[in-house]
Formats: C-alpha cells, sequence, structure tokens
C-alpha cells in the first residue's frame, strides 16, 4: 500500500497547469458503482478513495492523464475529457 | 471556419510522422496538440527500436536527441526474497548502426516537431479537440476550442483513447483486459555514476525487465532504462487485475516496493526523483485493434493499438512512426485521386498489412493469450530461484548431490505443467 503523502511528493515534482472545470467527474448517483470501487488501487496518482459514506470521490488535482479510469470504469460511470487545451500536467521528461 | 487539407489530431509519434510524410510533399497539414507542447502528454518506458523506421526517415537519426544505446539487455525473475537476471551483452548491440535507443518524449517529440515544422507543417498546441465534424456520414473536420476546423481528412493520432475515433463512431470504449498502465519515474544521476554502476562505456546505455514480485505475480513487469544523465524507472501492470486486488496492494505502491528491493536500490541510491507519469497502453494485440479507416478519417499509433508486447521485447513507438508515415502515404494517394472515401482510405490498411506493423502484429497475434498465463509471473520467479538458492547452497555438513535436490522442485506433475506452458510459449 503506498504511502499517501509519499505519492503527493512525488506529484509534486510534476508540472501542472491549472484548469477551470474539472476534467473527470463522477457521473450523479454513480458513487457506489462497483467499478468505480474497483479503480481505487488502480488510479497512479491515488485520485480515488471512499468517503465514510461509502461513496466513491475523486479528487482530480494531480491527475495524469493516464487514462486508467476511463478504460477501467468506461463513460457509463465517468464524464470522462481530457483536459483543456494547454491545462493539466505537462510532462518535462515523459 | 478555416479549412486545411489535412488535420492530424495529436503531435506524438504517429501524428508527427504523418504530418512530415505529408508536409514534405507540400500538402497542407495542420497539427493539433493538446500539451503546452509537443511531448508534454506523452510517456514511453522507454526504448525506441530504430531499424523497422530507419529508412521511412532517412535524415531524421543522425541529429536526433536520443539518449543512450542500449549495449545491455537484461531480464531479471523477481521471487520474493531472491532474483535470477540474465544479462546479454554482444558486439552486435556495440555496432553501428545501433539498434535501439533509450529516449524520453518531452525532449524527442519536441525536437521532431520541429522538424515537421521546418518541412511546413503547421503545429497548434494548447488545443483540444472536443468532437469531429461529420457531414454526409464522413468526417469533414474536428471542432476545438469552440472553432470549426474543416478537413479533407483527419488523421486520429490522439493516443490510446483514442477519443476522436470514438466519437467518428470507429470504435467503443476499450476493454480492460485489452490494456496496461505503465508508471515511471525519471530519477537523476550524474552520467558518470551511471556508466560506472552499469558497466557502460560513453553514450552505451542498459535496459533491464523484471517479472514476478514486482506486480505481485500479476500480469506485468518492472522496467529500468538509463538515459544520459538519469533513469526511467517504472512497471506495467494489467489493470483488470489490479482492480479490486485487495487493500494491501495498489499499483503506486508497487513502484515504491519496486524502488526498496535490494536489486533496484543499489542502482538508483543518491538519485533524485524528477517527475512521476503513467500512462495506459494497449496490449490486447492484433486482436483488439481498432477499426483503421472511416470516410475521411485513418487512425495510427497507439489509437490504433499497435503495440507488441512478447515479454522480452515490448515496442510501440516504431509503430506509431511507421503507421503515421504510411497514413501520410495514403492521404497522398487520396488527394491524387480526390477521393477520401473509406473505400479509396483502405490503401492504409493494405500499406500496413505490407510493412511490419501489421505483420508483427499478425506474428504475435499469440502472445496477449500466453502471457495471460499467471504462471509465468507468479510460480516461475520462485521456481527459479529456489532452483538457483539449491544450487548454491553449501551447508555446513555434506551437500546433497545435484539432480536429486533438483527433482524435488521439478516434480512430474511440474514438469508436466512446464511441458503444457512451453507449448503455450512456443506459439510466440
Amino acid at each position: 500500500m503506498t504511502d499517501a503523502a509519499l505519492l503527493k511528493v512525488k506529484l509534486g515534482l510534476d508540472v501542472f497547469k491549472p484548469g477551470k472545470e474539472p476534467h473527470i467527474r463522477i457521473k450523479p448517483d454513480c458513487g457506489r458503482d462497483d467499478r468505480l470501487r474497483q479503480v481505487i488501487p488502480v488510479c497512479p496518482a491515488g485520485l480515488y478513495s471512499e468517503n465514510e459514506k461509502g461513496e466513491v470521490i475523486l479528487t482530480v488535482d494531480g491527475c495524469l492523464e493516464c487514462g486508467t479510469c476511463r478504460i477501467f470504469c468506461g463513460p457509463d460511470v465517468l464524464e470522462w475529457q481530457y483536459p483543456e487545451g494547454g491545462t493539466g500536467v505537462q510532462y518535462r521528461f515523459g | 471556419m478555416e479549412k486545411f487539407e489535412v488535420i492530424v489530431v495529436g503531435a506524438g509519434l504517429a501524428g508527427l510522422a504523418a504530418a512530415w510524410k505529408l508536409a514534405e510533399k507540400g500538402v497542407e497539414v495542420l497539427v493539433l496538440e493538446r500539451g503546452d507542447y509537443p511531448g508534454a502528454k506523452n510517456v514511453t518506458g522507454g526504448r525506441l527500436y530504430v531499424n523497422p523506421v530507419r529508412d521511412l526517415f532517412p535524415d531524421l537519426w543522425s541529429a536526433a536527441p536520443l539518449e543512450r544505446y542500449i549495449v545491455h539487455e537484461g531480464a531479471t525473475l523477481m521471487a520474493r526474497d531472491r532474483s535470477v537476471a540474465i544479462d546479454y551483452s554482444g558486439d552486435e548491440l556495440k555496432a553501428e548502426p545501433h539498434q535501439s535507443y533509450s529516449v524520453l518524449r518531452g525532449k524527442f517529440d519536441r525536437w521532431l516537431a520541429e522538424q515537421v515544422e521546418a518541412k511546413g507543417a503547421m503545429l497548434l498546441t494548447k488545443v483540444r479537440v472536443d468532437d469531429v465534424i461529420m457531414e454526409n456520414g464522413k468526417v469533414a473536420g474536428v471542432l476545438a476550442g469552440g472553432d470549426e476546423l474543416k478537413a479533407d481528412v483527419v488523421i486520429a493520432c490522439d493516443g490510446v483513447l483514442s477519443l476522436v475515433s470514438e466519437k467518428a463512431g470507429l470504435r467503443k470504449p476499450g476493454l480492460p483486459k485489452d490494456y496496461a498502465v505503465g508508471i515511471k519515474e525519471v530519477i537523476t544521476l550524474d552520467a558518470g555514476v551511471i556508466n560506472d554502476r552499469f558497466r557502460l562505456e560513453g553514450n552505451e546505455g542498459a535496459a533491464h525487465l523484471f517479472v514476478g514480485d514486482v506486480t505481485k505475480g500479476c500480469f506485468g513487469g518492472g522496467f529500468l532504462y538509463t538515459n544520459k544523465d538519469s533513469i526511467s524507472l517504472g512497471l506495467v501492470a494489467g489493470i483488470h487485475e489490479y482492480a479490486g486486488i485487495g487493500p494491501s496492494t495498489d499499483v503506486p505502491g508497487l513502484l515504491e516496493a519496486f524502488k526498496k528491493r535490494p536489486e533496484i536500490s543499489s542502482l538508483i541510491r543518491g538519485g533524485s526523483t524528477a517527475e512521476y507519469a503513467a500512462h495506459v497502453i494497449p496490449e490486447g494485440g492484433f486482436r483488439a485493434i481498432s477499426p483503421l479507416y472511416g470516410n475521411g478519417i485513418l487512425v495510427a499509433g497507439d489509437a490504433a493499438g499497435f503495440a507488441v508486447n512478447i515479454g522480452f521485447t515490448v515496442r510501440g513507438m516504431e509503430y506509431a512512426l511507421a503507421s503515421g508515415y504510411y497514413a501520410g502515404e495514403t492521404v497522398l494517394k487520396s488527394k491524387e485521386k480526390g477521393d477520401f472515401s473509406a473505400a479509396a482510405l483502405s490503401l492504409y490498411q493494405r500499406l500496413l498489412e505490407e510493412s511490419f506493423v501489421l505483420q508483427d502484429m499478425k506474428n504475435f497475434q499469440e502472445a496477449p493469450g500466453v502471457l495471460s498465463n499467471e504462471r509465468l509471473f507468479k510460480h516461475y520467479p520462485e521456481l527459479a530461484g529456489n532452483l538457483l538458492k539449491d544450487i548454491y547452497a553449501v551447508p555446513a555438513g555434506p551437500k546433497g548431490r545435484l539432480y536429486p535436490t533438483l527433482r524435488k522442485a521439478l516434480t512430474l506433475g511440474e514438469m508436466w505443467a512446464q511441458f503444457k506452458d512451453m507449448r503455450e510459449v512456443m506459439k510466440i
């Protein structure tokens, strides 16, 4: 299990440019979808978690735009688009 | 409303290769890139094999900002408490022209885009394509940043998810079993230290793959590539295997555990992580390739699913470069005829079938099935480690004969299982 603080530090090394709106949203009433629960350990940035009500929530800051959640959960569960042009992660090494 | 001859979505290797081919022949081509610069959204492991694409881009390679040419190929079976490594090197890997180079996409793609612009292609960065414009059942352009941009043909080189081909109705969202996620740290380290640690001279480089405990016995594995003054260290994990794997393991944690392995920690000691990156990788092989063309649209690179993993070699970037090249060639032929229908653009498929791109994909179409055998990742690394442990062990008293010792691990049941696995592996 990864150390959340360590992961934050790692994400802090990357260059992110803020956008106006979150580019990924959990669709209304989908917070208890099994696919979302299952993607929690797979997200490389650890952005999915479960709240005290048992719903999966997403913090989109630090998203690496890798596509894992789009592949795993699909468009039924997530409103998924890339961040608007010129925002989001900007890899210097890649 | 603007009209172009060709719009390329995505300034990765496929998109830039297509634009290169088209701009070279004077075609008006617009490349749209959502990142601040080409490469800003792109990730590789990574290593580029130059041989298959050397002649497609003849003047390109001498000045390309590649990192190191690979002269050490390593593979490690990583068991929980031990590991068994092979290291292959040879004069053929040191001889020019070198067959493969480590590469960093932030640097390489940006440079390649400059070469493509110098040939006359137009590049617009910080532009996200939001939709495709359909007219009479034909892709007629794209919607980007509120602007309608029209074109005779759109080449979708928008990466592994290819939302552009989805919106054009060419494909549906991919299935998790056909994809893996790669995560990577770039760890900076003095070039001299890298040379000493990996037994390299000058600009020589090393590549190493790790299988077994690195992914807790699931599909995937670790990788290490030496760059000029950094190390790319990461791993690839099958997406559907980790979903719901349990609270004790998560994908970011696999990389942390991998870095702490003694085989790795001594190699990266003193280095500092400069970047953490992640990207989905197509792993479905030939069976999972998406439709390659439609009316007014071609699909190239990761967007099409062009990638081949046969365990020892993991390739994608050459297929991106070559498929972009052949997409460009197809558009040139279509332009001569003034016909951008699916029938005319089907030439693309034929060109790919005649090239290494679809021939490799076909030749290795059994690989994803074979590599879905969990024993390869869970059982064999442990078995190899245990055999070597017994072979090398010297006890206080007399040492047992080798053959009976090995037979304890290699029971008839085990040999039969190995025979069956081998029969599968022979399909690759």
